[in-house]
C-alpha cells in the first residue's frame, strides 16, 4: 500500500503538484481550496472538493438562476418543505404529504445504458426515502438520437431494459413518462428519472447531524470502485473532448469503470428497512448516498447540523481492501444510506438492519468542532470546514443570445407545402402516428410493471399517471411529465411555459389539481454562451409560469453537458407536475367511452395557426423554425379548472390533452386508447384545425345527457369550445376528409417500435 | 403474513406465494427461494394437502422445489412483459379454481420475464390427460409456453401456480377487471379460510 497522504504530511509538503485539473478543477477552484484550509490539500480532501464542487453537485454556474424558483414562488400553503432538501415535500391533505422529484441519469446511461438507467431510478428512490416516504410510483422521460441510427439500437433497448430491471424488481410501478427521438440527441441521450413517495405530515427526515455524541451509521451496500469519480469525470467533462490523464483519459471505454452497476434487491431491503427505522423512531438525520458517495452525504449532513463530524474511513465496508480515502470518499456504490442515530438506539438500529439482511457500520459520530475531520488507521486525512465544500463557488457566466436565433425565427413553416385534400390529410395523419416520437410505445412500456403495488388507477398511454393513495377516500396523486426540446430551441422562454403548460393540462385531464412542478433541465455546456443563454430564459421562463399557475416549484435538478463536441442538444428543460385527485373512482382516461348514447365530443380551447415545431413540421418535413405556439397561462388555469370540475360532477367519459400532432394525433389516441371510433367536423380550415399545435387545449367526450350542464359549466369558467362530433363506430371519420378505420390506425401506430427494436 | 427466515407456518388454513423478486432473481426465478427456511415446513404442509397458490416468481418457487412439474424460462423475446390477457379456466377442480366455470374466460394481467412454461413430451401429455392444465393464454401465447400453459396444478389440486397476476385483477379501479377475484373467492368457498 502507498504511504497515506495525511493533513500533517500536507502541512509538510506546500507546493506538491496535485492533479487537480485532472478531478475536473480550475486552476482558481484549486487556489481557493488551499485558501480555505491554509495549506494543501491532501489527495483525500482534494477528491472530496473535486467531486462536491462538480457541477452536479455544486449547482455552481445554474444557482444564480435557480433563485427565481424561490423568489418568484406564488403563495402556496401545500409546501411542507421546498427546495434545497433533497427533494419537495407537498401536503394533499387528509394528513398525508406527497415528495416527488426527477434526476438526470443522461451520460451514465450513453456509456453503459443499461447500468446506467437502472442505477438512475435507483438514486432518485433513496432521495424520496431519504425524505421518510414510502416510495409509490417511478416514471422516466426519455429521449434519443435518429430511431433508426444503429447507436439508439444499442441505447434504446439497454436503457429500457435497465429501468425495467430496477423498478420492476424494486417493486415499484412505472406509470408514465415521455420517449422522443430527436438528431440532436445522438450522442447525448436524456434518461431523466421520476419518483414520487407519499408519508403521513409527522413523517419528514432531516438530512442533518445534529447532536454532538451521535453516532453516524452506514449501511446498505459494501462500497466498491464502482463510479469512482463518476460525479466529476462524466457529468462534468464533455464527451469527445475529454481532458487527458491517467483514469480519465481514453473516451468511451475508459469511462465505463465510472458507471455505477445497480442491485435492486438491495435496494428493496433497504427500502423496507428505512421505512421500519422511522416507524421505530430510531433516526435523528438520514442522506442517501447518490454522486459523490460519502464525500457529499458527511459534507451535507455536517453543514445542515451542528457543524463537526468526526469519521473513521478505515471503518467503511468495503468489497475491495485496496481502496484507499481518495477512493472510498468518491466511490458511487449504490443502495447505501447514512443515518445519524442517538447512542442509546444504534442497538436497536442495527437490529432492524439484522431483520433486513442490511449491512450496517458505526462509522462516526457527530462533534461541535465546526470542521468535517476524517481518519485513516487513526492518521487525519480530512480536516475541513464543512460548508467550504458544501456550498461550493458560484458562478454568473455569460450568456448570450445567439444571432443565429434571428434566422431560426425567420424560418416560418407558413413557406411548407401542405396536402389540403382528404387523401393528404389522411396521409399526414398517418405519418404522424407513425412516427417514432408519436408511434405506440408499448414496446417500451410493456417493459414495466405498471400494477404493482395495486394502486395504479391510471398508467401510460394515459395523459398522466395516477396513483390512489388512500383506498377508503379515494384520494390519489396524478403526475405528468412533458418537455417539448424543438419548442425551446426556437424560444427557451416559451418552450418551457409550453413544456410547464402541457404537464400541467396532462394532470388536469386526470381530474387532478395541479399542486407543484419538479423540473430536470437539460442542457449543453454552461460554459457556452450560447447555451447559459438557453438556460436563463428557460429557469425564466419557468419561474414565471409557475408564478401565473400558482404551482410552486418544490426542487430539481439540472444537467449540463449534454454535447458532442461543440454541439449541444436542443435545450429540454423535463416538467413534472404533481396534482391532487379527491377521488380517483372519478379519474378520467384518454379513451373514448363505448356507451350505448351518442358521446358528444367536444374541442376545448382556441386554435390559430400554430406550426413552429411542430410535429408536422418535423415529421414531415424535418423543419425547425418559425415561433413555437404561444402559451396562455390564464387559459390553461381555466382550462384545468374546468377539466378538474367536470371530473368532479361527473359529466365528462373522457379527457385528453392537444399537444404533439395537434387535435388528429389526439382524435387517433383516444380511439385507440377506448376501442372506439369518432365522426367530427373540422371548424375551419381542415389542415390547421388537424395539425396546429396550438396550446391551453383538450378534447373531452361529454357524457350522453350531460351536454347541457357541461356547456353551463365551461361558460362559467370562460374556456372557450365547440362540440365537433360523437364517439362511436370503429373509424376515425373526418367529415369531408377521410375515414381511418381503427384496425388500420392500430395497425400504423403500433408497428414503428417492434420494426424498429425487435 | 408469513416471515420467510420462519420455519413456522402458525396454522394457516392456506398460503400463498406472491409474486416478486426474490432474491433479486439474479439467478434462476425462485431458485434461492425454494430454500427459505419457511419453505421445509411449506413443502410437506402442501404435500398433505394444504392449499397453496403460487402467482408468478411464487409459481417459479413451487415449480423449483418440485411441489408442480415443469420450469418457467425466459419469455421468448427476452424481454419483461406486462400485458392484460384473456385466460381461458381449464380445470375448476383445484381449491383454487372452483368458483370459474369449465371454459371460462378471464382477463388478467401477466407481467414477468421468465413465464415461458416448459416441461419435456411426456410430462406435458401426463398434464393434459390429467386436467393438471388450470389456466391457458385464450388468445396469443405472449411468451412462448408450452401449449400456451398459464397454469397448472399437483395431482390433487391443492398447490396450483400460474403466471398472470389474479390479485391485479380484483377491482376495474385498479386492474383491466376483477376477474381474478376467483381465485381468493374459491379458497374461502372451500371452507378453508374462515
Amino acid at each position: 500500500m502507498t504511504a497515506t497522504d495525511t493533513v500533517a504530511g500536507a502541512a509538510a509538503t506546500a507546493g506538491l503538484p496535485q492533479p487537480f485539473a485532472e478531478l475536473g478543477l480550475t486552476q482558481a477552484e484549486y487556489e481557493k481550496i488551499v485558501d480555505t484550509l491554509g495549506r494543501r490539500p491532501t489527495s483525500a480532501e482534494l477528491a472530496l472538493y473535486s467531486v462536491m464542487w462538480s457541477e452536479h453537485c455544486s449547482y455552481k454556474s445554474s444557482k444564480v438562476h435557480l433563485r427565481q424558483f424561490a423568489a418568484k414562488a406564488p403563495p402556496s400553503d401545500a409546501l411542507l418543505a421546498g427546495i434545497g432538501h433533497n427533494a419537495g415535500v407537498v401536503d394533499i391533505g387528509q394528513g398525508y404529504a406527497v415528495t416527488f422529484k426527477i434526476e438526470s441519469h443522461n451520460h451514465p446511461s450513453y456509456v453503459e445504458p443499461h447500468q446506467g438507467a437502472a442505477t438512475g431510478v435507483g438514486g432518485i428512490v433513496r432521495d424520496i426515502l431519504a425524505m421518510g416516504a414510502r416510495p409509490v410510483a417511478v416514471m422516466d422521460a426519455l429521449r434519443f438520437g435518429p430511431a433508426s441510427a444503429p447507436d439508439t439500437g444499442r441505447v434504446l433497448p439497454g436503457v429500457v431494459s435497465g429501468i425495467s430491471f430496477y423498478g420492476n424488481c424494486l417493486g415499484l410501478p412505472n406509470i408514465g413518462g415521455e420517449l422522443d427521438f430527436d438528431p440532436s440527441y445522438a450522442g447525448n441521450p436524456l434518461v431523466n428519472a421520476l419518483c414520487v413517495g407519499v408519508m403521513r405530515h409527522g413523517d419528514l427526515q432531516v438530512a442533518s447531524a445534529s447532536g454532538p455524541g451521535n453516532q453516524v451509521i452506514l449501511f446498505g451496500s459494501t462500497t466498491g470502485p464502482d463510479g469512482v469519480g463518476g460525479a466529476s469525470v462524466l457529468a462534468s467533462a464533455t464527451f469527445g473532448e475529454v481532458k487527458g490523464g491517467g483514469e480519465v483519459g481514453g473516451g468511451e471505454s475508459a469511462k465505463r469503470p465510472s458507471v455505477q452497476v445497480g442491485d435492486p434487491f438491495t435496494e428493496k431491503l433497504l427500502v423496507e428497512c428505512c421505512l421500519e427505522l422511522f416507524a421505530g423512531g430510531l433516526v435523528v438525520g438520514i442522506q442517501d448516498l447518490g454522486a459523490a458517495g460519502i464525500a457529499c452525504a458527511t459534507t451535507e449532513l455536517t453543514a445542515g447540523g451542528t457543524g463537526g463530524m468526526l469519521v473513521r474511513l478505515d471503518a467503511v465496508p468495503l468489497r475491495d481492501a485496496s481502496l484507499g480515502p481518495p477512493e472510498i470518499l468518491m466511490s458511487e456504490s449504490q443502495e447505501r444510506m447514512m443515518a445519524v442515530v442517538e447512542p442509546a438506539r444504534v442497538e436497536a438500529f442495527l437490529a432492524v438492519c439484522a431483520k433486513w439482511d442490511v449491512r450496517a457500520a458505526v462509522i462516526g459520530e457527530v462533534t461541535d468542532t465546526g470542521r468535517l475531520v476524517m481518519t485513516w488507521h487513526g492518521e487525519p486525512v480530512v480536516d475541513i470546514p464543512p460548508s467550504s465544500a458544501a456550498d461550493g463557488p458560484v458562478y454568473a457566466r455569460p450568456a448570450e443570445r445567439p444571432a443565429a436565433q434571428d434566422a431560426l425565427a425567420a424560418d416560418d413553416p407558413a413557406a411548407l407545402p401542405r396536402l389540403a385534400d382528404g387523401d393528404g390529410l389522411r396521409a399526414d395523419l398517418l405519418a404522424l402516428l407513425s412516427s417514432p416520437g408519436l408511434a405506440d410505445k408499448s414496446w417500451v412500456t410493456d417493459q414495466y410493471d405498471r400494477y404493482v403495488r395495486g394502486d395504479t388507477v391510471l398508467a401510460m398511454p394515459e395523459d398522466g399517471g395516477l396513483i390512489r393513495v388512500d383506498e377508503t377516500t379515494g384520494l390519489g396523486i396524478a403526475l405528468a411529465t412533458d418537455g417539448n426540446g424543438r419548442y425551446c430551441r426556437l424560444d427557451p422562454y416559451l418552450g418551457t411555459q409550453l413544456a410547464l403548460s402541457e404537464a400541467y393540462r396532462n394532470v388536469a385531464a386526470t381530474g387532478a389539481s395541479p399542486l407543484a412542478v419538479t423540473n430536470c433541465l437539460n442542457f449543453g455546456s454552461p460554459e457556452d454562451p450560447a447555451v447559459m443563454w438557453q438556460f436563463a430564459e428557460a429557469v425564466r421562463g419557468l419561474a414565471d409560469g409557475c408564478a401565473v399557475l400558482g404551482v410552486p416549484v418544490t426542487g430539481g435538478n439540472v444537467s449540463f453537458y449534454n454535447q458532442t463536441g461543440t454541439v449541444a442538444i436542443h435545450p429540454t428543460p423535463v416538467i413534472g407536475v404533481l396534482g391532487v385527485h379527491d377521488d380517483v373512482r372519478r379519474r378520467l382516461s384518454v379513451g373514448f367511452p363505448d356507451v350505448s348514447g351518442p358521446a358528444s365530443i367536444v374541442l376545448l380551447g382556441r386554435t390559430g395557426e400554430e406550426f413552429g415545431g411542430s410535429a408536422w413540421a418535423h415529421v414531415l418535413h424535418g423543419h425547425l423554425g418559425g415561433r413555437p405556439p404561444a402559451p396562455d397561462l390564464d387559459a390553461e388555469r381555466r382550462l384545468a379548472a374546468l377539466l378538474v370540475a367536470a371530473a368532479e360532477a361527473g359529466l365528462l367519459s373522457s379527457a385528453h390533452d392537444l399537444s404533439d400532432g395537434g387535435l388528429a394525433v389526439a382524435l387517433a389516441e383516444s380511439c385507440l386508447r377506448g376501442g372506439v371510433g369518432c365522426a367530427v367536423r373540422l371548424p375551419g380550415d381542415p389542415f390547421t384545425a388537424l395539425f396546429s399545435e396550438s396550446a391551453g387545449r383538450a378534447i373531452v367526450a361529454v357524457r350522453p345527457g350531460a351536454e347541457a350542464a357541461f356547456g353551463q359549466l365551461r361558460d362559467a369558467h370562460g374556456v372557450a369550445g365547440e362540440t365537433i362530433g360523437t364517439a362511436g363506430g370503429d373509424s376515425l371519420v373526418v367529415d369531408g376528409c377521410f375515414a381511418i378505420p381503427l384496425t388500420e390506425l392500430a395497425a400504423v401506430h403500433g408497428q414503428t417500435l417492434p420494426a424498429l427494436f425487435g | 403474513m408469513l416471515w420467510h427466515g420462519d420455519r413456522d407456518l402458525r396454522g394457516v388454513d392456506a398460503v400463498i406465494l406472491p409474486g416478486g423478486f426474490s432474491y433479486g432473481d439474479y439467478l434462476r426465478c425462485g431458485a434461492i427461494a425454494r430454500f427459505a427456511p419457511v419453505m421445509s415446513e411449506l413443502v410437506p404442509a402442501a404435500r398433505a394437502g394444504l392449499p397453496v397458490l403460487g402467482i408468478c416468481n411464487g409459481f417459479q418457487i413451487l415449480c423449483e422445489a418440485h411441489l408442480l412439474p415443469g420450469a418457467l424460462t425466459r419469455n421468448a423475446a427476452l424481454r419483461f412483459i406486462t400485458r392484460d390477457l384473456r385466460l381461458r379456466v381449464e380445470n375448476t377442480r383445484t381449491a383454487w379454481t372452483r368458483a370459474y366455470s369449465g371454459g371460462e374466460q378471464i382477463v388478467v394481467p401477466l407481467k414477468s420475464g421468465e413465464g415461458a412454461y416448459a416441461a419435456d413430451p411426456g410430462t406435458l401429455a401426463d398434464l393434459e390427460a390429467s386436467g393438471q392444465v388450470v389456466i391457458r393464454y385464450a388468445s396469443d401465447n405472449p411468451n412462448g409456453s408450452a401449449d400456451g400453459i398459464a397454469g397448472v396444478c399437483n395431482a390433487e389440486g391443492n398447490v396450483v401456480g400460474l403466471m398472470p397476476h389474479p390479485e391485479h385483477a380484483v377491482d376495474s379501479l385498479t386492474g383491466p377487471s376483477a376477474d381474478g377475484l376467483g381465485f381468493f373467492a374459491s379458497v374461502v368457498a372451500a371452507g378453508v379460510m374462515t
